[in-house]
Formats: structure tokens, C-alpha cells, sequence
């Protein structure tokens, strides 16, 4: 049985790596047709850097991540903290609520802000709405309740008294905040933000439908690009973000895994003292 | 409580950027598109797409079952691992998640094409071109190979969490492997497989992306027609009215399979 799992889990491995293979070896390609070899080349890196119509793209796409993970994770570790001390209907509300964008299909989610800042720049009558900020506020919008979802269990496995004892020993509850609960919640904050950031950088449905022609991320315009034959050049992009994102993933795994084995070592330490 | 405040501003965001967005999408299908006075046409014209509303459904449905069946060996595989080898084999379920979506369903397009990859392998060993793209199937497979993630994830959530004394329990008392899974493990695993359920169903069966590139004119799903009402088409009063009944649907289905869980629903997967 276990053979047979292994085998199985090996098989869907490479079931969803082998379309990566394809773009990483279309990177290599130095034809234009993904589908058909026609000899090595390292030409479509160079004219990544060279050409610099893409990497603006990132940048933006970064740039959009970063602040709207940023954004989520304070008013959502804030709404957390509120929502926890919640009881009652006030409480089933705010989570239901929180459950909404999460629900929602996103084309819904999009469709829904897209005619929310129509109507805006209607009001405003402004034509140039669509633009950062309503790339900012859809992109905020779906990353808060993840962040909510992964603050909230920290905070009830947290020591309801620690609070309350660095409020009693004279912490304002700004220092006892800082000093006392952050570190309690500190690793589901960090989850939640870097599930901002992923979710945000990878972002195309919501973002398709509430971009503007002055500010467009990447997926957007890979999309855009889809329409017509596509440059071999964002294969090449394609493969070095892969590469990047591996080698975080990789060391960020043998950091934790280096942590677990200090705090392993120093319990048993403990236990034989 | 005046920490209960500390959510105040998290309410505004959601009441502006959430709630009053879903009433304007309320409003637009209730409202003429030309001289924006009620009317029910948009809702009454529904009817045209029912078709596509259930075919939407049907795949969406069909891929999320064989998600489910190719993720729960993965997710109970990964559970049993030592904890060092559990961490690499769910980072390498995470990663393709982190991947932009459009470029691996474009590689799968040149997998299926008639000239493909796939078919051009097939004709080294003397097989005429099999036509695998723009069918049902091209489009399963899309949904499939997307949201697959999405169900290994909270099932192996769950199933890391089982307590293994409870399956030597049952097989102490003379359970078979079948009824220890049947019977144990299965139940257990119930919230996630509900939150997996949940998690592929609904961005499969609004999905525009998967179906415009892997399908053709005869798989057109509810997605590409909401997607078109305001991308080409522009008629947002339709759109909207699509959108309404594609969210409405969507609820039901996921107050429906949260009925089977007990689960509090304030589960999420953590990186």
C-alpha cells in the first residue's frame, strides 16, 4: 500500500512539473514555436534584460504585492485581534463577512469592483480611475481575510493572561503589544503576509478586471500576450522566477528544518538534566 | 472591549470594497442597461445560458472528483513521511501554485496541439495525431492539473493531524486496512475534504482562462460568457446578472458541503 502511494505521489509530481519542464525547455528554444525544437540558444535571456519591455512588469507586479501585503497584514493582524475579542453575533457577522471574498468566485470578486469603480469615476467624473490604486484596493481586498484566517488560531492558542499580566506590570497596550503579543502571533502573521504576497504577485482574474492602461502587471499582460503568438522571452522569464522561487523555498526549508533540530536538541537537553 | 475597535477599520474596508461592490452587482441585474430603469430581462434571459451554466457545473464537478482521487494517496503519502522529507515533498505541491497559472496552461496547450508535443511523440512510434485539444477533456485536465494543489493541501492538513493510535485501535480490533479507512481515517478527514472540495469546485466552475485555451466554441463556460459581457459584448447589466446567479449557486453549493463538516470554517492552509 505504501509502495503503491509512493509511486502514485511520484506520478502526480511529475504530472505538475512537466509543463514547467516544457517552458523551461522552451527557454533554451531557438525557435519562436514552443512546440517544436529547433537548437540551443541562450538568446532569449539576453534579450530579456536587453529589450526590457517584461521586467518593468515585475517590477510593477512586485511593487503591487509588496504594498498590498504590507496593507493586508496590519489592518488584517489589527481586524484579528478585534475579532478575538469578539463574542456573539457581532463575531458570526464579522467572520461571515470575512468569508465573502474567500467564497466568492473571483471573476465575481473582479466583476463586482470593477462596476464599484466604474460607478466611482462616474461619480468623480473621472476617466483615469482604473489605475494603481484600484489594483491596490481589489489586490488588499482578497489577501485581508487570509491574513485574518492565519492571525486568528495564533491568537487562541495564545496565553489569554500574558496580556493582561504586561498590562498589570504598567504596559501601555501598544508595549504590551509589541512586547508580549506579537510574539505569540508572529508566525501566522508572517504566513498570512507571505500568502499576500504570493497570492497577490500570481494574481490575474481580479486583476484583469479592475487594471488600467497606466499601471499593468505582469500576468495581465502575459494574458494580452496570449492573444498572439508569444515571445519566447517570457519563457525565459518564466524559468528564472521558477529557479528564484525554488531556491527561496529550498533555503527556507533547511532554515526551519535547522531550527526544529536546535529546539529538538535543547528539549531533550532539558529532559536529561 | 475596546479591542473589539481594533477591527473597525477592517469593517469599513470590507463594507466599501466588499458588501456595496455586491449590491451595485445586485443593482446592475435588476436594471435596464439603456435607461437603467428596473427591469427583469437580464435575470429572465438566463434561460439562454442554462446549457452553459450546466456544463460549467458538470466539469467543474467531474474534475473536482478526480482531484480528489489523485490527491488523497498524495496527501496521505506526504502525511507518513519523516518530517524533514513531509516539509520538501509539500513545498514541491506549493510551488507550482507560485507559478503564473496562464503560462502552464499555455504549455499544456503545446502538450495537446495536433502538432503538439504529445502527438508528435505519439507519431515516432507510428500513431496518427490523437485530437486531444479543444475537447471536454482538454479542458478537465486544465481544471484538473490547476486546482490540484488546492485538494492535496487541506487534505493532507488533515490527515497529518490523525492520531495514528486511534488506526492501531481499530486495527487491534480486528479492523481490515479497507475498514480502517472506511471507518476511521475517512470520517476524520471529513473538513478537508470539504474545504478541498470547496477550494477546486469553485474557481474550476467560474473558470475563463482554462476553457478559452484548452476548449473550443462547444465548451464555452458561465466564465467566458460573464468575462465577455464586459470585456467585448459590453453588456454589464447581463454580466451582472450572470454573476449574481454564478455566486448564488456557488453559495448554496458550499453551505451544502459544509453541512457535512463540523468544522467552525475558520480553517485555512498555512504556508
Amino acid at each position: 500500500m505504501k509502495r503503491f502511494n509512493k509511486v502514485f505521489t511520484i506520478l502526480v509530481l511529475i504530472f505538475l512539473y512537466v509543463p514547467m519542464l516544457v517552458l523551461a525547455v522552451a527557454s533554451f528554444n531557438r525557435g519562436s514555436d514552443i512546440a517544436t525544437w529547433s537548437g540551443f540558444t541562450f538568446s532569449q535571456y539576453g534579450e530579456l534584460f536587453r529589450d526590457g519591455t517584461l521586467l518593468p512588469l515585475l517590477a510593477n507586479s512586485l511593487l503591487l504585492a509588496v504594498i498590498s501585503a504590507v496593507v493586508a497584514t496590519v489592518l488584517g493582524t489589527m481586524a484579528a485581534i478585534g475579532i478575538h475579542n469578539m463574542r456573539g453575533r457581532l463575531r458570526t457577522a464579522t467572520i461571515f463577512v470575512t468569508n465573502i471574498p474567500m467564497t466568492n468566485p473571483e471573476i465575481v470578486t473582479g466583476v463586482s469592483l470593477a462596476l464599484l469603480f466604474a460607478f466611482a469615476g462616474t461619480m468623480l467624473k473621472r476617466n483615469d480611475v482604473f489605475s494603481f490604486g484600484t489594483l491596490l484596493v481589489a489586490h488588499v481586498t482578497f489577501n485581508l481575510p487570509y491574513v485574518i484566517l492565519s492571525v486568528l488560531p495564533k491568537l487562541s492558542q495564545m496565553e489569554p493572561d500574558l496580556q493582561d499580566a504586561a498590562l498589570d506590570l504598567g504596559c501601555t497596550p501598544l508595549q504590551a503589544f509589541f512586547k508580549v503579543m506579537i510574539h505569540e502571533i508572529l508566525p501566522g502573521v508572517i504566513s498570512g503576509a507571505l500568502m499576500s504576497f504570493t497570492m497577490s504577485l500570481d494574481d490575474f482574474v481580479i486583476s484583469y478586471f479592475v487594471f488600467g492602461p497606466s499601471f499593468v502587471t505582469l500576468p495581465v499582460e502575459i494574458y494580452n500576450y496570449t492573444k498572439k503568438p508569444l515571445h519566447p522571452k517570457i519563457y525565459a522569464l518564466f524559468t528564472l522566477l521558477f529557479a528564484v522561487i525554488l531556491l527561496v523555498m529550498v533555503v527556507m526549508n533547511l532554515l526551519q528544518a535547522r531550527d526544529e533540530s536546535r529546539v529538538g536538541t535543547l528539549r531533550r537537553r532539558k529532559r536529561a538534566s | 472591549m475596546k479591542r473589539t475597535a481594533l477591527a473597525a477599520p477592517y469593517l469599513v474596508w470590507m463594507g466599501l470594497f466588499t458588501i456595496i461592490p455586491l449590491c451595485i452587482v445586485f443593482y446592475f441585474a435588476f436594471t435596464d442597461s439603456v435607461t437603467g430603469s428596473f427591469t427583469l430581462i437580464n435575470l429572465l434571459s438566463i434561460g439562454n445560458y442554462i446549457p452553459i451554466f450546466l456544463r460549467s457545473i458538470w466539469l467543474a464537478l467531474v474534475s473536482t472528483v478526480i482531484c480528489f482521487v489523485l490527491a488523497y494517496p498524495v496527501a496521505w503519502f506526504i502525511a507518513g513521511c519523516s518530517p524533514l522529507k513531509r516539509r520538501f515533498l509539500y513545498m514541491l505541491v506549493m510551488l507550482p501554485m507560485c507559478m503564473s497559472f496562464l503560462l502552464r496552461t499555455l504549455a499544456w496547450v503545446a502538450l495537446l496541439e495536433d502538432t503538439g508535443i504529445l502527438n508528435q511523440i505519439i507519431g515516432l512510434l507510428g500513431i496518427s495525431p490523437l485530437p486531444m485539444i479543444r475537447t471536454d477533456g482538454a479542458v478537465i485536465l486544465g481544471m484538473v492539473y490547476n486546482y490540484l494543489p488546492y485538494m492535496i493541501l487541506p487534505l493532507y492538513s488533515v490527515l497529518l493531524k490523525i492520531d495514528h493510535r486511534l488506526i492501531e485501535a481499530a486495527q487491534d480490533l480486528g479492523c481490515s486496512h479497507a475498514q480502517v479507512l472506511r471507518r476511521v481515517i475517512f470520517p476524520l478527514s471529513v473538513p478537508g475534504i470539504v474545504s478541498g472540495f470547496t477550494m477546486v469546485f469553485v474557481p474550476a466552475v467560474s473558470t475563463f482562462y482554462i476553457s478559452q485555451k484548452m476548449g473550443s466554441s462547444g465548451t464555452t463556460l458561465i466564465g467566458d460568457v460573464i468575462e465577455s459581457q464586459f470585456k467585448a459584448a459590453y453588456n454589464p447589466n447581463l454580466g451582472a446578472a450572470l454573476s449574481l446567479i454564478l455566486m448564488v449557486m456557488v453559495f448554496i453549493c458550499v453551505a451544502i458541503m459544509n453541512r457535512f463538516s463540523h468544522d467552525g470554517g475558520e480553517e485555512v492552509i498555512t504556508l
